[in-house]
């Protein structure tokens, strides 16, 4: 095989390589990076298709914490400076800094019924640390 | 004392300057004596810091920042590079410290070749300890002295983690000797077997310790975060995992460059990469523009800084490259299906592996500058980089029978036969006994398939069974290597599809069940350490006649101000039993304690795997002594 035939079947393969990995990851870009909601902009834009995983984020509405029956489950509301809230469900360890009236990120889905169910939550950690999604909210509240 | 160690830093930084003189000058003697030298002074500068952390000398600023009196001997000493200054301390010690390496045990016979080498790592080495002496220096002191300093972050007060810096480092500025040796060898327009037998062992020199680097700290997150997982596509896993990937294609490029002659701008462009990647991997963790545990340094200026390093240092070789890529040899004659064939498509795959990996990590970055905020997870990942692997592990087995030059595939329908049989056998066992997903089945007959290649490729190498052990140690290095790769991805994937988590919560004294475990919580109590405090929860979990007494923490450590959680992890042999123990809740005026509870099968499968790896690499490195006839 001479060297030019051969470095023309090289290219190609990559080419065809490269070009179904862009595919994929134009397609996996386009369906899984997650949208980020917040009350105001739910109420906006309407709440997404059912089992699409969005975040949402916002405050911890003080008073609003409560439990599964087993204990299992926190439900608490989402809110920021807009008349609309958001019902937040997640089942797990709430993150060390979480906090009624703090800021926090939930990565999840929502329901039928329009409450938000929440695979994984992140709090605001300090001055220093703050889920990059929030920024803009803070610059606005 | 500290001001010992910032004379010895300033020393050194001339020598390495010497160092990189005379080495470009082509004077192989006397730039290897300014490398041993330059690296002494280091060493010594180095120790110096080490020994502030270990005294707890609070007048030296970055001790005061970062270490505190009641801290474990242990973390001391690892606090000296779990910081940002320190670690760069750590940079420039490993940078010299491959250069006087090389200038020990180079062996190439060619004095130029040599000798420039040894500049272009001491100019690399001028480079870091500009940095470290003018922008980011550890040796400053405070005056007056605090009575306390202000702690390492708890959450790397973790043995697992003291180690997995020095190792990365290890790694990361390995490859800098092997962008070194290339530049040398384009510089010279002689990419040959010569240059690449010096080359490859230097990668190997980095993969080994970048591998086990990584390893630790995927074990660390495992057990210290307490989600359950071993790798989460964080930024700054995917910052290790490029430099790693790189490097695994160009340990398998630079054996077509050394056997051939072939590959050879190919494999001088990989071991550039490496080192390129490498920095950019620092870039990343260390300008603030990434939100986690390892962005120390949140200047932006440093970032600049280490990204002028990288354009520098980028341009340098790639024109370099650019000038002499065509004068290098093209080696001895080879059709597609041929190893060189399969070696290639070896490196395409990881190449691009590496470009959906680089697109996930700077995507959401881009994004943000673009003012829009999106994040790239998992499933990205598991679309994009998943498959590119899978398909390059399918052809593995098969093609590395393959012989030079041209391949013979007279029995090429015996491989397809047995690899669709094999995928065949495992989607049947999935779907009718396991119940798991057509993937996961899919993924598990790879892993198989991959172990028997490996197994298979060692035995028709040695022909009989007396001469199995009679193999040169690179042969045992590779099929220990592709034996670890299979079973690094039997475990990942049956932990990742096999996982189960769950959330319970107890009162004192109560009952739940998990992953078939009846858990009873026996009490929780405050307890003290050295310097933290925590509640300690005491669970008895039963399976059958299994019984297993956890112990998951949180603790509290009051110099930082911050809370961790300790897992308990009970091994069953098949699995881990994991708990990571939440807050205290009021349910129904009832206090109750939330645990996270995860059964990991197969999980020591995952690190065994990996291990294996890097000692099959170390194998690959053995020298291959009293055989004249190769």
């Amino acid at each position: 095989m001479r060297a030019r035939t051969r470095r023309l079947y090289t290219f190609g393969i990559a080419a065809l390589l490269l070009a179904a990995a862009a595919a994929l990851a134009f397609f996996a870009l386009r369906e899984n990076a997650n949208l980020f909601y917040t009350p105001e902009i739910l109420a906006e834009k309407g709440t997404p298709d059912h089992g699409k995983e969005v975040k949402v984020g916002g405050w911890v509405e003080p008073g609003s914490l409560t439990y599964s029956e087993d204990g299992a489950t926190m439900i608490f509301t989402v809110i920021d400076n807009s008349p609309n809230t958001i019902t937040v469900s997640y089942t797990g360890i709430a993150p060390d800094l979480f906090r009624e009236g703090q800021g926090v990120v939930a990565t999840g889905t929502f329901q039928a019924d329009g409450s938000f169910t929440a695979r994984q939550i992140l709090a605001k950690h300090d001055e220093n640390y703050q889920p990059r999604e929030l920024k803009p909210l803070e610059a606005a509240g | 004392m500290i001001e010992l160690g910032h004379l010895a830093a300033f020393l050194s930084l001339a020598l390495a300057l010497a160092q990189g003189i005379y080495g470009l000058m082509g004077q192989r003697r006397i730039a290897g004596w300014a490398a041993m030298a330059a690296f002494g002074l280091m060493l010594i500068s180095f120790l110096t810091l080490v020994m502030a952390f270990v005294r707890s000398d609070f007048s030296v600023a970055l001790v005061a920042q970062h270490s505190h009196t009641l801290k474990p001997m242990l973390y001391k000493i690892s606090g000296a590079w779990g910081n940002h200054e320190g670690s760069m301390a750590l940079w420039c010690l490993v940078t010299l410290g491959f250069g006087a390496a090389g200038a020990v045990w180079m062996k190439t016979g060619r004095e130029k070749l040599e000798a420039r080498t040894l500049g272009i790592q001491g100019l690399l080495a001028v480079g870091a300890m500009s940095y470290l002496l003018f922008a980011s220096s550890p040796f400053l002191r405070l005056d007056p002295a605090p009575f306390q300093g202000a702690g390492l972050n708890p959450l790397l007060q973790d043995p697992a983690l003291s180690f997995h810096p020095p190792m990365l480092y290890l790694g990361y500025v390995g490859y800098s000797f092997v962008f070194a040796l290339a530049a040398a060898g384009m510089m010279e327009s002689r990419i040959d077997a010569v240059w690449a037998r010096e080359a490859r062992r230097w990668s190997l020199a980095a993969f080994v310790p970048l591998t086990i680097g990584i390893a630790l700290g995927s074990y660390w997150a495992y057990y210290e975060l307490g989600w359950g997982g071993w790798w989460f596509w964080d930024p700054v896993e995917n910052a290790s995992l490029m430099p790693w990937l790189i490097g695994a294609a160009l340990l398998h490029s630079v054996i077509v460059t050394e056997k051939r002659e072939g590959f050879s701008a190919w494999t001088a462009l990989l071991a550039v990469l490496a080192f390129l990647f490498s920095i950019m991997g620092a870039f990343l963790v260390r300008s603030g523009v990434l939100t986690s545990v390892h962005a120390f340094a949140v200047d932006p200026e440093r970032g600049a800084i280490l990204l002028f390093g990288l354009v520098l240092y980028g341009g340098f070789a790639l024109i370099l490259f650019a000038l002499r890529a065509y004068k290098l040899s093209g080696g001895k004659p080879w059709v597609l299906l041929s190893r060189e064939g399969a070696l290639m498509a070896n490196n395409i795959v990881l190449i691009v592996a590496t470009l959906t990996v680089l697109l996930g990590t700077l995507f959401p970055l881009m994004a943000e500058a673009a003012g829009k905020t999106i994040s790239v997870g998992e499933p990205y990942f598991r679309l994009t980089f998943t498959p590119m692997l899978a398909a390059l592990l399918v052809i593995l087995p098969v093609v590395q029978a393959w012989a030079w030059g041209k391949a013979d595939l007279s029995n090429w329908m015996k491989w397809a036969a047995g690899g669709i049989a094999l995928v065949l056998v495992f989607m049947a066992l999935g779907v009718g006994i396991w119940s798991i997903s057509l993937g996961a089945a899919f993924g598990l007959a790879l892993g198989v398939w991959l172990v028997f290649g490996a197994l298979y490729e060692l035995s028709r190498r040695a022909v009989t069974v007396k001469r199995v052990f009679k193999m040169p140690p690179r042969v045992w290095g590779m099929t220990l290597a592709h034996v670890g790769l299979g079973l690094f991805v039997i475990g990942a994937v049956v932990e990742t599809t096999g996982r189960y988590e769950t959330t319970v919560a107890l009162a004192e004294g109560g009952t739940g069940t998990a992953a078939g475990w009846t858990l009873t919580l026996d009490e929780v109590r405050a307890i003290e350490g050295p310097n933290w405090y925590a509640d300690r929860a005491v669970l008895t979990a039963v399976k059958g006649g299994t019984k297993a007494v956890l112990a998951p923490m949180k603790r509290y450590y009051p110099a930082a101000q911050m809370p961790t959680t300790e897992t308990a992890i009970h091994k069953t042999g098949t699995g881990d039993l994991y708990m990571a123990l939440g807050e205290q809740r009021i349910v129904d005026g009832e206090p109750r304690w939330v645990f996270r509870v995860y059964f990991n099968p197969l999980i020591d499968l995952v690190y065994f795997g990996v291990i294996l790896m890097a000692i099959g690499g170390g194998f690959c490195l053995w020298p291959r002594k009293r055989t004249k006839t190769a």
